[in-house]
């Protein structure tokens, strides 16, 4: 069964699918330069031209957004998937996808119905396309949210004492992650002081300071309560510059202040804890 | 991406959009904090519709603009509309007096924000958040 | 309607939230307890929201209602358990409960109401 706009232009193909194969293979070939085995490029490519073919021959052979396509779309988002991880560029990927049109023309031939059949290509090469972008997109999202993690280390100082110490610029994305990261770790330690070390800041803007600040409330609300140790003169003097109020937060000069401070108000007797482990 | 329809016409029936907003964002992949905002403003509108807008319907159904996935939500009444809509959006929940219509407070919680509203016209408030 | 249990602990009423909280459950809540205060006698009051996914402006404004009305009776009130993304949310949202003490857990919201008015056992 055949449907209109594409003549017989399918049963052409299905008869010299072999031939067709081979073309459209020995063009993608050429251009992956042998990172993908012919093997496997064969049995990738051959599932791709029965399913697109089996979708042209279809009622909604024309619409390539229609249920028909449901096979290929899957295919050709598996093939531009892997092309994407595997670090292949734009081109080498689409390229797979317009090779096929040569590959008919040269294999089967021009007619009038191949203007149909070179539409319903070009269709599934932008689609190949969109889904590349769309996985490198998530390549990069998954490495900047693993180089977030990395940068955000919260440490346990003491029983019931964690340390967050801050080191590069912060921006506003890196604030919130920040933010996420220190409440969850004195929920998971059951810790009721946070100290945020900012000795490693080289400068604080408004937004950023509205993290901190947004930070220290979330805390509080969670019944924990937060000390920022390590403000360095300039900061201080942009601190005051833009007006932000800090108003009843704890600030201390260095981390070794602010924990002394933490212990203080949990009641631990440093001297004591000293000689209790024999230092 | 299914559409959902919910009538809102009791307290019984903000607690069910809630639900159904947090099983979208849950499904649009946002992260907790995002899925937490996105459902405290729908809460806050669901309940605006219910008392101020004497009950209507909310829309709740998942977006996708190609990059990333969403929620949407549109919350509807046909009640006496808001008059002065920049009045309304000024932080009012904490005078205490309990008027406060949480207006601006949901619009920092999602990422983009929409509101038709006429008096005697009812009104219509339309929040997507976007997955990160 | 269903209304949520205030079991008393000591010389302290504990409200543990397991549900999702409708508005007229929230509202009388607000009643029983200060019934259960003056009832009791009791000097502290708990509210565990662990298992609250979400406290909005009426829940929040709520759990600062109650505060002050227990204040009134002479019960100090702590709100315990706020999940992070609550916490961030109700900042975003721009509500900061003052007045409001809090705690990590309930353990730590009972020692801290104990140490505040010394009326440990």
């Amino acid at each position: 069964m055949t449907s209109e706009p594409f003549g017989d232009l399918i049963d052409r193909c299905r008869a010299a699918e072999d031939d067709l194969v081979r073309r459209w293979r020995a063009d993608v070939a050429a251009s992956l330069r042998g990172r993908i085995s012919e093997i496997e490029l064969d049995k990738e490519l051959r599932e791709i031209l029965d399913a697109v073919l089996s979708a042209v021959a279809s009622a909604d052979g024309a619409d390539t957004r229609s249920a028909a396509y449901g096979e290929v779309r899957a295919l050709l988002v598996d093939l531009s998937r892997g092309r994407a991880l595997q670090g292949f560029s734009p081109r080498e990927t689409a390229i797979s996808v317009f090779a096929l049109k040569k590959a008919v023309r040269d294999s089967v031939g021009t007619g009038p119905e191949f203007t149909a059949f070179s539409d319903v290509i070009d269709e599934l090469g932008l689609f190949t396309f969109e889904s590349y972008a769309k996985t490198r997109e998530e390549v990069i999202s998954n490495q900047a949210e693993q180089l977030l993690e990395l940068a955000t280390p919260v440490v346990k100082l003491w029983q019931g004492v964690v340390a967050l110490p801050l080191v590069g610029t912060l921006d506003s994305a890196r604030a919130q992650v920040v933010m996420e990261k220190l409440l969850q770790t004195l929920v998971d330690t059951g810790s009721e002081y946070a100290i945020i070390d900012i000795t490693g800041v080289p400068a604080v803007d408004t937004q950023v300071a509205q993290h901190l600040l947004k930070t220290i409330v979330a805390a509080r609300l969670m019944g924990a309560e937060c000390i920022i140790s390590g403000i360095r003169p300039q900061i201080a003097q942009t601190i005051v510059a833009l007006g932000i109020e800090f108003g009843d937060i704890a600030t201390k000069a260095t981390l070794a202040d602010a924990l002394l401070l933490a212990l203080g108000r949990i009641g631990v007797d440093v001297t004591a804890e000293m000689s209790k482990r024999g230092l | 991406m299914t559409a959902q329809e919910l009538p809102i016409s009791g307290d019984a029936d903000v607690v069910r959009v809630r639900q159904a907003v947090r099983a979208a964002a849950v499904q649009a992949k946002l992260s907790l904090v995002d899925q937490t905002k996105l459902v405290t403003a729908a809460s806050e509108l669901a309940r605006n519709t219910l008392t101020y807008g004497g009950g209507g319907g909310a829309l709740v159904e998942q977006v996708d603009n190609g990059l990333r996935k969403g929620v949407k939500a549109v919350f509807r009444d046909k009640g006496p509309g808001i008059a002065d809509v920049a009045q309304a959006l000024t932080d009012g929940f904490t005078s205490g007096s309990g008027m406060g219509l949480g207006l601006g407070g949901a619009r920092r919680l999602v990422d983009e924000f929409a509101i038709e509203t006429a008096p005697g016209d009812g009104t219509t408030v339309t929040v997507v958040k976007w997955a990160r | 309607m269903e209304r949520l249990p205030i079991l008393k602990i000591g010389q302290m009423l504990l409200v543990s939230i397991q549900v999702d909280l409708r508005d007229d459950m929230v509202i009388a809540l607000q009643e029983d307890l200060a019934d259960r205060i003056v009832e009791t006698g009791a000097r502290g009051v708990v509210i565990d929201i662990t298992a609250l996914d979400i406290v909005d402006s009426f829940t929040g404004r709520m759990l600062a209602t109650i505060a002050a009305l227990s204040r009134v009776l002479d019960a100090e009130t702590v709100v315990v358990g706020m999940r992070p993304a609550v916490a961030i949310t109700l900042v975003e949202l721009g509500l900061s409960l003052d007045g409001i003490k809090t705690a990590l857990d309930v353990e730590r919201g009972m020692r801290l109401l104990s140490s505040a008015r010394g009326t440990a056992r």
